[in-house]
């Protein structure tokens, strides 16, 4: 049993991958990158969603098998078969999900975390040794309660500082701030700094937020379908450098501006919503707020604060248990009658959970909100495909939604066409209201400028847009007002010009 | 921990951007164009079988054609391997299968009788399947609905109604029967959060012994001695045949109804928004459906075809209700309808081919001086290899169509 509290602080590795590829099937994900990270730095994976990074991280934890290529740790040549092996080698990663038992306490998560955990565990002996490890860590987490009971930013800690129990000096964070709050994320990231600086470990940070690399980070690599694109010193480099190096030389279709808008009148209206999550628990808590016509209005907030469950309600995949939404001073059920008479209209987040059926077909599924009405429909019941199939080609050649053919099923689609033809579906007609919610996740820059600049559009044609974000960037760029969501109600709104991303930050805090 | 739970990246191979964005495409595939135009590592690489030419949607054609096809062929090489255990000759049990079940006119029409039970319950499974739901009650909802049409008869026969109008109301109440009995599990399902299959499981032995409560009391005909029955509706009662044939309307009742739900699946705003839920109930409820009434109305539409299954067995075969309408018919129903892919059309050779089985089990114990219970054998073993090949699909390589080339 090699425990840290006997052995002096092990060194921070260094870590070098030579000439990595891996190709799955006609995609090359990765394309002979070679990437050098020196011990004890503090090193930035950056890229576009689908530039290789995950791909990449999982090749040198063993998850996948690179094609060619070879990993060095401190300067020697390690195999890495399997997730296993880059544990025994001391390279462990936090990913985007928590890998925590939520019904064990933090230090039940530590120990039993252990390869060699014994059957029998002898716990004064091991509170013992935990406490003297926890005393060497820069950060706390409370060990006895429960991991349930925590918040995301002590559970990420203790996803940290479970690496560090194990021994292990090289760490990769697979966006690790994605949950946290951006005073969270500023802590964590600033501590995991020292430690590296103080030679304790290295780290390799999947991140998309230049703002966190420029703050924490001293060294980058950035990459782009597949290929290394640039590396170098994050102090040194802009970040209109770095962006250039990740988004290359994408066509981005310039964004639509923001029409200066005159005081109009209030369309979406809710009014002290309330709602309980699937388990019985409130996750809408008196939720209060005005959207007016031509008006995008923003909701940030750290995730699990009620936006999705705010969303699902709008949807009509939630019930309220009290409230009423109005709009345009209508009472307004989330019905199809409802949606079809208010012109409501929404761009879930996942399309592919949320708002396709994966097995129809990308014809059937640009149907789906005209399906019952003519031309489509006859006598009320009767279906004709000629005209729908019509229908989805014109939308698809006029969203440039690319697909084999209508009939392919949606799922054979990438993420960027399965909301183009979303788009298609609910933005070609005439819209009162339009529900937004997390629309750009996953996609790349050229998708997300073209989604975002529809979303500006549809709010200049006098649309009332509620759009829900865990992209604070996503919301300060596109709204005209700001709201907060924190513990399932409104705790602030202000127009955009009257506030900024410290104060906001204060209140998704939930301060 | 929402974003948590979600993968932001790619998960496995990464998207990728097409670099020809607006070049013509060719047989449309779009990147193939590109990987031969430029051969820079950026573009895709045809590593795996060249294109067939065959639209996505014919390959899934084929595909669901192929798998349930080899399973069955499958299942007969195992049960070959079973028969020469036993010391018989697979051949000979072949080929006494087609003699029995389409050798003469005479085994084609008693294919045929056996047969029409089964499109029904097929159907009755493969409608709320549709809508995502594995309801595997069909037994219960034949057994109650053909107690029921033998119950109501008694006061017609009695009271002398003419047929004409007595036997529509037998069919209608074994109908409704079965769609308040299968509707009740779809109610359950989706307003109390009970799980259809156990639900419908443990309703149709609530429905059998209810059938055998009554059987064997109130309705028992005194003069059903060995047999408790209900009282026999009479000859003037009874479902004739199909002119020209032994087989009773029950197959034309199966034929025209898989006709007409195939339709009302495929063709109609009912059966595009059942699909919709079907393949994603959260899809359907932001798009407003009324996600309740879709799921009752597959589960009623599913009963009533399992009790008209019930009525047919009660006016075209026994002419009284009793224990022999616990067939196991509702239960090979949901057999020829996983055989069938829930496809309402393919339903009917399906049910055929389980008929033809059914047929030659009388033959078969008389030449090969094997059980009756071998076809059930052979039955079960159809049903494994088949639930063990929904594995295979999406995994058969020439089979799969490439995925749309570029990625964003």
């Amino acid at each position: 049993m090699t425990l840290a509290a006997t052995l002096p602080t092990p060194r921070a590795p260094s870590l070098e991958t030579e000439g990595m590829s891996k190709i799955f099937g006609p995609l090359v994900a990765l394309d002979d990158v070679s990437i050098s990270v020196k011990a004890g730095s503090f090193h930035a994976l950056l890229g576009e969603n689908g530039a290789g990074k995950s791909t990449l991280v999982k090749c040198i934890m063993g998850f996948y098998r690179a094609d060619k290529g070879r990993v060095r740790l401190n300067g020697a040549e390690v195999s890495v078969a399997s997730p296993r092996d880059a544990r025994s080698l001391g390279i462990g990663m936090v990913y985007q999900q928590f890998t925590l038992v939520p019904c064990l306490t933090a230090a039940e998560n530590l120990v039993i975390s252990r390869a060699d955990a014994p059957a029998i565990i002898d716990w004064k002996r091991e509170r013992e040794k935990l406490a003297a490890f926890m005393d060497r860590m820069p950060f706390r987490v409370p060990l006895d309660k429960r991991v349930s009971a925590l918040s995301a930013g002590e559970k990420q800690k203790l996803e940290i500082l479970k690496l560090l129990y194990l021994e292990q000096r090289f760490l990769i964070l697979d966006e690790p701030t994605s949950v946290l709050t951006p005073g969270e994320a500023d802590e964590m990231l600033g501590l995991l700094g020292d430690m590296a600086r103080a030679g304790e470990v290295t780290v390799l940070m999947i991140s998309h937020k230049f703002r966190e690399v420029k703050a924490f980070c001293d060294s980058f690599t950035v990459l782009r379908r597949g290929q290394l694109t640039g590396s170098g010193d994050a102090q040194g480099a802009t970040v209109a450098e770095m962006s250039a190096m990740m988004i290359g030389d994408t066509e981005i279709r310039e964004r639509a501006a923001r029409a200066p808008r005159n005081d109009s009148q209030t369309v979406l209206e809710l009014a002290s919503l309330y709602a309980d999550d699937a388990e019985g628990r409130p996750a809408i808590h008196a939720l209060n707020l005005k959207v007016k016509a031509g008006e995008i209005v923003g909701i940030a907030g750290v995730s699990g604060n009620g936006q999705s469950a705010l969303v699902e309600v709008l949807s009509g995949q939630r019930p309220l248990t009290d409230g009423r939404i109005f709009i345009h001073a209508k009472p307004f059920e989330p019905k199809r009658a409802d949606f079809d008479r208010f012109k409501v209209f929404g761009l879930p987040e996942e399309p592919l959970k949320n708002a396709a059926v994966p097995r129809m077909s990308v014809a059937e599924n640009i149907a789906f909100r005209s399906y019952d009405k003519p031309p489509i429909t006859s006598l009320g019941w009767w279906l004709s495909p000629g005209p729908m199939r019509k229908k989805a080609e014109d939308l698809i050649a006029r969203y440039r939604v690319k697909t084999t053919s209508p009939d392919s099923p949606i799922e054979a689609l990438s993420g960027g066409n399965i909301q183009r033809a979303i788009l298609a579906r609910e933005l070609s007609g005439d819209v009162d209201v339009l529900i937004v919610a997390n629309p750009c996740f996953g996609l790349d820059f050229a998708s997300v400028a073209e989604i975002r600049t529809q979303i500006m559009e549809q709010r200049n044609k006098g649309a009332a847009v509620l759009l829900v974000s865990e992209d604070l960037d996503e919301v300060l760029e596109l709204s005209d007002r700001v709201a907060v969501m924190s513990g399932g109600s409104v705790t602030y709104v202000a127009p955009i010009a009257e506030t900024d991303r410290a104060t906001i930050g204060t209140y998704m805090a939930g301060h | 921990m929402g974003a948590g739970g979600r993968g932001r990246d790619a998960q496995g191979p990464p998207p990728q951007l097409s670099p020809t964005r607006g070049r013509s495409t060719s047989g449309g595939w779009p990147d193939m164009a590109a990987a031969k135009t430029k051969a820079t590592a950026m573009t895709m690489v045809s590593t795996s079988a060249p294109t067939t030419g065959l639209s996505a949607t014919a390959l899934r054609r084929i595909e669901a054609l192929v798998i349930p096809v080899g399973a069955l062929v499958g299942s007969a090489l195992v049960f070959s391997v079973f028969l020469l255990v036993l010391g018989k000759s697979p051949l000979q049990f072949f080929g006494l299968i087609w003699t029995g079940g389409f050798g003469s006119a005479f085994s084609v029409q008693n294919t045929l009788l056996r047969s029409a039970p089964l499109i029904l319950t097929g159907l009755a499974f493969a409608i709320p399947a549709r809508i995502g739901l594995t309801v595997i009650g069909a037994e219960g909802a034949l057994v109650l609905g053909g107690f029921m049409a033998a119950a109501v008869a008694i006061p017609l026969v009695t009271g002398g109604w003419a047929p004409q109008i007595g036997l529509p109301l037998m069919a209608l109440m074994a109908m409704l029967t079965g769609a308040a009995w299968i509707g009740l599990v779809g109610w359950l399902r989706h307003y109390r959060g009970v799980n259809e299959t156990i639900a419908s499981l443990l309703l149709s032995y609530i429905a059998i012994a209810t059938m055998n409560f009554f059987v064997e009391g109130p309705l028992r005909d005194p003069a059903s001695a060995n047999k408790p029955s209900t009282m026999p509706i009479g000859e003037l009662y009874r479902v004739g045949p199909i002119p020209g044939t032994t087989v009773h309307w029950g197959l034309a009742a199966g034929l025209v109804l898989a006709v007409v739900l195939h339709i009302l699946m495929t063709r109609t705003t009912f059966g595009f928004a059942a699909r919709m839920t079907g393949g994603n109930v959260r899809a359907a409820q932001a798009q407003g459906l009324p996600v309740g009434f879709l799921v009752v109305g597959c589960c009623a539409i599913a009963g009533a075809c399992a009790g008209l299954a019930g009525f047919f067995e009660v006016a075209a075969v026994h002419g009284q209700a009793n224990a022999s309408l616990v067939a196991g018919y509702g239960f090979t129903g949901i057999l020829v309808a996983f055989l069938a892919r829930q496809n309402a059309l393919a339903i009917v050779p399906v049910a055929i081919l389980f008929g033809a089985l059914a047929a030659s089990g009388g033959l078969i114990q008389r030449r090969m001086e094997m059980p009756d219970a071998t076809i059930l054998v052979l039955q079960g073993i159809i049903f494994v290899v088949l639930l063990t090949s929904e594995t295979l699909y999406g995994r058969i390589p020439f089979l799969q169509p490439r995925r749309t080339g570029d990625r964003t």
